[in-house]
């Protein structure tokens, strides 16, 4: 089975293609926020570095959020379009379970933490190499899809009394607060770890897809996981 | 080869074709629309999703909710529109879409689903000039009206007068410095509460009015220029009714509709005869979501009877942001060659010419 992959939540745009046995190819860009002009240049480049045509691809995969709600609706308005031309099913994979993803496996716990503006984070807290495999892939998620502030997070997190490594684009903004909180039980990420992955996507993809977790085109959503500012205000 | 190469090698013999076939895509506002259309002019296939109701109730388009909708709706509206046309999506020979100008948000559903579409259907992409859209509805209305002409382009976002020279080219006689006409309509029909949008409902009361209770202000209309403003004319109005509000004078909102109604009416029809005239245009086309106002229609018309000018405007439905006008003008696009690459952005404040 092969999976062609789409990351355009945050800073990053990127591509992969991968099958069950390992990952074919990966476009990664993190440099200026031009998603909407980069991302199918991107894609038409690694299929024509590969040599392999979107009619190879048996789904389209796309992280479906939280994240920037322009970059999702980018990434998901262009693999529901690719499953409609192609009548392919399509995934949506969970911006956060594929930054866990990126750390697997792991002793201790996984926290990918987003920039979710207004003082909060975009979060929730992973194991790796649990018995129950809630995700798949070996990586299990203990709490909710979260945006709230980077202390109530904290406090969550000690509550476990564990290790903890963080990757995600937050964890620059965060980091000091973090460390005087956690001290030697939090840890950060390598660079190459540290930010979105389509190749992530890919993997966890077809974890989903072998579970029979596909969708139709017209069922992929983004989840946004807030409302927008005016329904906010209005209450509703 | 590229997918950019190979789209221009694909369109060489489009001239030879006898049909032509273009999905259009609309998302730069608050309607989702898509269309089929043959040769530009015939619609096979046509389906707006209104997002009015959504935002009635914030008193205009909140752009985030109306991204939202449109990425809900789009696909599903895109398979009804090829049902209805009863051609498969593989077979359409382009898609068209709306590229700016209009909320980034928006433009962006759109941009993404079409370029996705045209790379998957190995088929070529259009981008579409919005207005360009708003004047091509004439075509599918007016089975042979063809450049050139004089147009008059009014709607919430839009007031310009545009000579069109030939397909796809356009001169830009005139424009609004500040608030497009569609905008006083709405900004007054709040000022009265009678809610969002204040095109119709002004239209409507405005028959039942006074059109010369008050003499509002014509901006503009003895310079030579064929600009407009309607931001004086907007605060003219809202000045008046707060006086008469605090001397606690009684008006009736129908003379209040029929007298700002006449002050916009009277710039925009001195306005386009004038540029008629000068240019020696013969025909005047109306184009844009005020074109389908009564008024204009009605008063324009009689004008062009006195000048013996001919007045074309599209039907209500095609005076909206719709899929079936951006088709048609992506048919005369690819006609002419103008294909675009997958780098193509949405860009919202896209200039006609």
């Amino acid at each position: 089975m092969m999976v062609l992959a789409v990351e355009s939540s945050g800073t990053v745009a990127a591509v992969a293609v991968a099958n069950s046995d390992k990952l074919v190819g990966e476009f990664f860009l993190d440099h200026r926020r031009t998603h909407s002009q980069q991302l199918l240049p991107l894609l038409e480049g690694l299929l024509n570095s590969l040599d392999m045509e979107l009619g190879d691809m048996d789904i389209f995969a796309v992280s479906n959020g939280p994240g920037s709600f322009t970059g999702l609706r980018i990434g998901i308005s262009t693999v529901k379009a690719l499953g409609q031309a192609l009548d392919k099913p399509v995934v949506g994979v969970p911006t956060l379970d594929g930054l866990a993803y990126n750390l697997i496996p792991r002793e201790g716990l996984i926290c990918p933490i987003m920039d979710a503006r207004r003082e909060q984070v975009y979060t929730s807290i992973y194991r790796s190499g649990s018995s129950t495999h809630s995700i798949g892939a070996g990586l299990e998620r203990l709490d909710e899809y979260m945006a709230i502030p980077v202390g109530a997070l904290i406090e969550k997190l000690k509550a476990y009394n564990e290790p903890v490594l963080f990757n995600g684009d937050g964890v620059i903004p965060y980091w000091e607060i973090i460390r005087e909180e956690m001290g030697e039980k939090a840890h950060r990420s390598s660079i190459t770890h540290m930010m979105q992955r389509a190749s992530s996507i890919a993997c966890l993809a077809l974890e989903m897809a072998h579970s029979g977790l596909t969708q139709n085109y017209m069922e992929l959503v983004p989840f946004y996981l807030r409302k927008s500012q005016a329904e906010q205000k209005f209450g509703l | 080869m590229s997918y950019f190469d190979r789209m221009k090698d694909k369109i060489k013999n489009i001239e030879a074709k006898k049909e032509v076939i273009i999905l259009g895509i609309e998302t730069s506002c608050d309607e989702t629309s898509a269309a089929v259309v043959r040769n530009g002019r015939e619609v096979l296939g046509h389906k707006i999703a209104s997002q009015i109701e959504l935002h009635r109730k914030y008193g205009g388009v909140v752009p985030e909710i109306a991204s939202r909708k449109h990425v809900e709706v789009i696909n599903p509206l895109i398979d009804e529109t090829v049902k209805e046309a009863d051609i498969p999506l593989s077979e359409m020979d382009g898609i068209a879409v709306t590229y700016g100008p209009g909320l980034v948000g928006a433009l962006l559903v759109g941009v993404a689903t079409a370029k996705a579409l045209a790379f998957g259907l190995e088929t070529p992409l259009i981008g579409v000039h919005h207005i360009e859209g708003h004047i091509s509805a004439n075509y599918i209305v007016h089975k042979n009206l063809e450049p050139p002409f004089l147009c008059l382009v009014v709607s919430g976002g839009h007031s310009h007068l545009v000579g069109v020279m030939d397909y796809g080219r356009y001169e830009i006689l005139g424009q609004t410095l500040d608030d497009a006409a569609g905008e006083a309509y709405d900004k007054i029909a709040r000022t009265l509460k009678l809610g969002y949008p204040g095109g119709p409902v002004i239209d409507r009361l405005a028959q039942q009015g006074d059109p010369h209770f008050v003499e509002y202000p014509r901006p503009y209309i003895k310079d030579p220029h064929y600009n407009f403003s309607f931001s004086g004319l907007k605060t003219a109005v809202i000045n008046h009714l707060h006086s008469m509000d605090q001397r606690g004078q009684k008006y009736r909102v129908e003379d209040i509709a029929a007298s700002f109604q006449q002050a916009v009416v009277d710039v925009l029809v001195d306005k386009t005869i004038k540029a008629a005239e000068d240019t020696r245009s013969q025909r005047i086309v109306l184009a844009g979501g005020v074109a389908a106002n009564s008024a204009l229609k009605t008063q324009l018309g009689n004008r062009c009877r006195e000048k013996g000018m001919e007045l074309y405007y599209p039907t209500p439905l095609l005076c909206t942001d719709n899929g079936a006008m951006i088709a048609s003008a992506g048919y005369y696009k690819l006609r002419r060659g103008l294909v675009s690459d997958l780098t193509l952005n949405a860009i919202p404040g896209l200039p006609l010419a």
